[in-house]
């Protein structure tokens, strides 16, 4: 499976001999437009360029949209759709299994930073070698529209009302917390986004990926992420909440460039302002991180790309100095102990 | 007086923190070591420091371990106890007290013996000031020592185990003893009938918590994760995993074959657990009541999709505060339903220190045999005190991994095939794990909502016919359980029925209620649930079967009326939770009140146990 293309082999195949295909998922049912979606095809796009073998991924989701996706790429890698907000002990106890794979976690906003807040702390404590990608969107998508642990205070929701709690800033929580790669994109930026998960792979450890997913159906109020619409009246009343508009993906005309500050039109008028982190940039040093991140909070300017990482960290399974065979394929000879140690326990018994 | 040897009961009343258990559990290993059978619990407050805690120790020359509800002996070193500790002496006891506290002595029916513990410690210049305390407790058992005939070898063979053989503080203990034992010599005369003498029905056994059993059973078992919570009084079983596991799965190379990780809750502990088990790892984790609260939507998950886990559950009183510290079997009904929707979960059900060990081990092959979540209801007086016990043996069969399917075995099948179809008829399916090199390998993993190829599907054909093989796979579990162990050939119609650590008690009471009462009983102690076949036939066979519990409700007789309703009528709860340790005493006369013909009494009732 790892032998390198023949001569004459279709030139649409990568260093490990397989197709763009053989990284796709079931179709997708999410709704039309919606910028998981994009991510989705990222990461296809991503563990094709990098030539990753499918069986050496394992993806994992906790519940909600976001968590729906892992279904939508990478049919021949396993995957394990979990419980809400519980995605991260999955995840760290099945990587335990085989430390020779990497795991590729989708979750929500709502399935990390609420529910899923004390795990997605503990998982990046832990550093667990894995990518892990948060789809935020500040609400709740699969339950019809509520307010997520990231909507910005002052958002104002058909049914909800207005949000009055502050937002959770998931990458701000990722560098306090130590994570070892915390990183921040915009699903309209297919190209950044793609290059991100190529860099949170490469990384040994737990890579916080947050990516600015707007919902196309629950959350498309002007007032929505950071806009300069704050306050202004509403051009038209929102859709019936059943009705799910069909509606194109947000993507960018142009590249940014480094240290730029852009606006960006939503699909209903309101605004998202991206911020590319300066050139000159040090991601390694962690003062920084958090100074950029406190920097982007008092201008409300989204700062993406990538805020911080550290290599030097050993990952949970280095920790634990495992022996250089999967667990998983250990057997009795190595898992029971013989049997004169049978004495010497009970002779350590009174 | 006539001498009563090797039949009684010791307590001794102190204060939690005190380090008073050193001494107690040094009492009680001496015993041991001197061929009596011995039983020791530990009855403790939730508490660090301060709180009144006891500690009874039970020399029993027929062999009964159960605990007892009368003390022969009182030794009272907590001032705030004293006065109740006083009033607790049976009849023709003995009460030892440290005689620095000036409280009155109001009972002129037993044998009062102070002890100078603060003064006797003073005097000995080899002791610093910081330890007199803590080593102050072995001035009392060196008086009791000499006061019952506990012998000094067996203290000093105690001391050196305790003391893992480091000689000053074993030195130093066992000063305070000999100036115990001084002390009973010159200034305590012997009024009380109470002696110990060597037997030898304690060769070739050995003493052992369940907790430590359980976490050995498990290495052998060939446990690979662990996931845990601190919680009492489950701490123990993970802690001992963490001692045994470097000595027991030594490797040359100095890498690991097992991880242990403490997780943040209980939450985290079994959704690790459940991760580690789909990936194909031996894993378990250990809590009690409001940690298996915790556990449970993970558990339900690791039902429908089909995970093997290992869960220990040892119980205790909860939730919250109260009587965190004290023994329980309230936990069965909810462990049977534990996850929403329609659910089976396996319970083994272990019932001493051995088959703590035992189920150490069988409860992986288990789990992967059945791929499903195996709970293991232990409880506090088993998992937290010592017993003496046989020694663990050896597991007699090899692992069972269950059905796995490996890279060959795809190749095999031409990659053919679904992680929830029914091959073999047995409803068990077959699994592939994570890191599996065949391109077919991989499958997704979700709840309730997929086809046999795992595939997600909203049907209600394919989720009905799901469903029903899931209940057929808990039919096959019956095959692998336990199976019951019984007590039988009496030839009686009368019958009890238990699990868990209650045994000891219970044939003690049916000994008692034989010889006394007339009534004789046979006696099934089920180890498992779902309910193997020797059950159906148990129950089939008696007028009247008792079934005896410690909890308020009889979880164990209501499990039973559900599984046999044409046998209701039959079923008496005995049930009774009140945090203490079963004694044969409310067995007997739990029983003695359901019985539905009173047997004659024989003997009064005065008095006795």
């Amino acid at each position: 499976m790892s032998t390198l293309p023949m001569a004459g082999a279709p030139t649409n195949v990568n260093l490990v001999g397989l197709a763009k295909n053989d990284y796709r998922g079931n179709p997708t049912t999410l709704c039309q437009g919606c910028g998981h979606n994009s991510i989705s095809n990222q990461i296809i796009a991503a563990m094709y360029e990098l030539n990753v073998l499918p069986e050496k991924v394992v993806k994992f989701s906790g519940i909600g949209c976001s968590s729906k996706s892992p279904t939508y790429f990478m049919n021949r890698s396993f995957g394990f759709n979990s419980l809400h907000g519980r995605m991260p002990s999955i995840a760290t106890g099945a990587m335990f299994g085989d430390h020779t794979l990497k795991g590729i976690s989708v979750s929500g906003d709502g399935d990390t930073a609420s529910i899923g807040m004390g795990q997605f702390k503990h998982i990046m404590r832990r550093n667990v070698n894995l990518v892990y990608i948060i789809e935020n969107n500040g609400v709740y998508g699969l339950t019809k529209g509520q307010f997520s642990a990231t909507a910005e205070r002052g958002l104002a929701l058909k049914k909800q009302g207005t949000n009055p709690y502050m937002p959770v800033d998931i990458c701000m929580e990722g560098v306090v917390t130590n994570a070892t790669f915390v990183a921040r994109s915009f699903a309209g930026n297919p190209k950044q986004v793609k290059e991100l998960i190529k860099a949170a792979f490469a990384h040994r450890g737990i890579a916080v990926l947050d990516i600015i997913s707007p919902c196309v159906t629950f959350n498309n109020d002007e007032t929505a992420y950071h806009s300069y619409g704050w306050g202004k009246d509403h051009e038209e009343p929102l859709h019936d909440i059943t009705y799910v508009a069909p509606r194109n993906e947000i993507i960018l005309e142009r590249e940014m460039e480094a240290g730029e500050i852009r606006e960006v039109a939503m699909h209903d008028g309101s605004v998202i302002i991206l911020k590319n982190l300066e050139k000159g940039y040090d991601p390694t040093n962690r003062f920084e991180a958090l100074r950029a991140l406190e920097e982007a909070q008092r201008n409300n300017w989204l700062t993406t790309g990538l805020i911080y990482v550290n290599e030097d960290r050993a990952t949970l399974d280095e920790t634990y100095n495992l022996v250089d065979m999967p667990l998983n394929r250990l057997t009795e000879a190595d898992l029971r102990p013989a049997p004169e140690m049978i004495d010497k326990v009970n002779a350590l018994m009174f | 007086m006539t001498k009563v040897v090797n039949d009684f009961s010791i307590i001794v009343g102190t204060k939690n923190g005190s380090g008073s258990s050193t001494a107690n559990n040094t009492i009680l290993r001496a015993i041991f070591k001197m061929g009596i059978p011995v039983s020791g619990k530990n009855l403790f407050p939730s508490n660090i420091q301060g709180l009144p805690t006891w500690y009874t120790i039970r020399a029993s020359k027929d062999g009964y371990l159960g605990r007892r509800e009368t003390n022969e002996i009182v030794i009272a070193i907590n001032p705030d106890s004293f006065t109740r500790d006083l009033a607790s002496v049976a009849p023709g006891g003995a009460f030892y007290y440290a005689s620095d506290i000036k409280l009155p002595i109001t009972r002129a029916d037993i044998a009062i013996y102070p002890i100078p513990i603060k003064d006797i410690i003073k005097k000995d210049p080899t002791i610093p000031n910081d330890f007199r305390d803590l080593v102050g407790n072995m001035v009392y058992v060196g008086a009791l020592a000499e006061m019952i005939g506990i012998d000094l070898e067996t203290i000093h063979a105690a001391l050196s185990f305790h003391f893992k053989g480091k000689q000053k503080p074993i030195d130093m203990n066992l000063g305070a003893v000999k100036a115990g034992v001084e002390y009973a010599k010159t200034s305590l005369e012997k009024k009380d009938p109470y002696y110990l003498e060597h037997m030898d029905k304690t060769d070739g056994l050995i003493m052992a918590d369940g907790n430590t059993a359980a976490a050995i059973g498990s290495i052998f078992g060939g446990a690979q994760f662990v996931a845990w919570y601190p919680i009492t009084p489950a701490t123990s079983l993970a802690e001992a995993m963490n001692d045994y596991f470097p000595m027991l799965r030594k490797r040359e190379d100095g890498k690991h074959t097992y991880a242990v990780v403490q997780a943040e809750d209980e939450l985290a502990a079994i959704g690790m657990t459940v991760g580690a088990g789909w990936s194909g790892l031996r894993a378990m984790t250990s809590t009690s009541g409001p940690g298996l609260s915790l556990m449970t939507e993970f558990a339900g998950l690791a039902y429908y999709a089909e995970v093997p886990i290992v869960v220990w559950d040892i119980q205790r009183i909860g939730p919250s505060t109260g009587l965190p510290t004290r023994t329980s079997q309230a936990d069965l009904s909810f462990a049977n339903n534990m996850g929403h929707g329609d659910n089976d979960i396996v319970i083994l059900l272990p019932g001493n220190i051995n088959e703590c060990f035992d189920f150490g081990w069988q409860s992986f092959d288990l789990a992967e045999r059945i791929q499903t979540p195996v709970l293991v209801l232990s409880d506090l007086d088993m998992g937290m005190n010592q017993w003496m016990s046989k020694p663990f043996e050896y597991p007699q069969t090899p692992m069972d991994r269950g059905k796995v399917l490996t890279e060959e075995d795809l190749e095999e099948l031409k990659g053919n095939w679904g992680r929830y179809f029914d091959k073999d008829g047995d409803a068990i399916p077959y699994r592939t794990l994570p890191g599996n090199k065949h391109p077919m390998a991989s499958y997704f993993t979700r709840g309730t909502g997929h086809d046999e190829y795992a595939r997600y599907t909203e049907d209600s054909e394919t989720f009905y016919r799901n469903m029903q093989r899931l209940k057929k796979k808990y039919v096959t579990a019956k095959g692998y359980v336990p199976k019951p162990v019984q007590f039988n050939g009496t030839g009686a119609k009368t019958a009890i029925m238990a699990y868990g650590s209650t045994e000891a008690a219970i044939n003690e009471a049916r000994d008692q209620l034989a010889k006394e009462h007339g009534l004789v009983t046979d006696f099934m102690r089920v180890r498992a649930f779902p309910f193997s076949p020797e059950v159906d036939e148990f129950v089939k066979k008696y007028d009247q079967i008792f079934v005896v519990e410690m909890n308020r409700d009889g979880q164990l007789h209501q499990l039973l009326s559900l599984d046999y309703p044409e046998h209701v009528m039959k079923f008496k709860s005995v049930a009774y939770g009140d945090g203490m340790p079963a004694s044969a005493k409310w067995v007997r006369e739990g029983i003695l009140a359901k019985h539905t013909q009173p047997a004659a009494v024989t003997v009064e009732e005065k008095g006795k146990n």
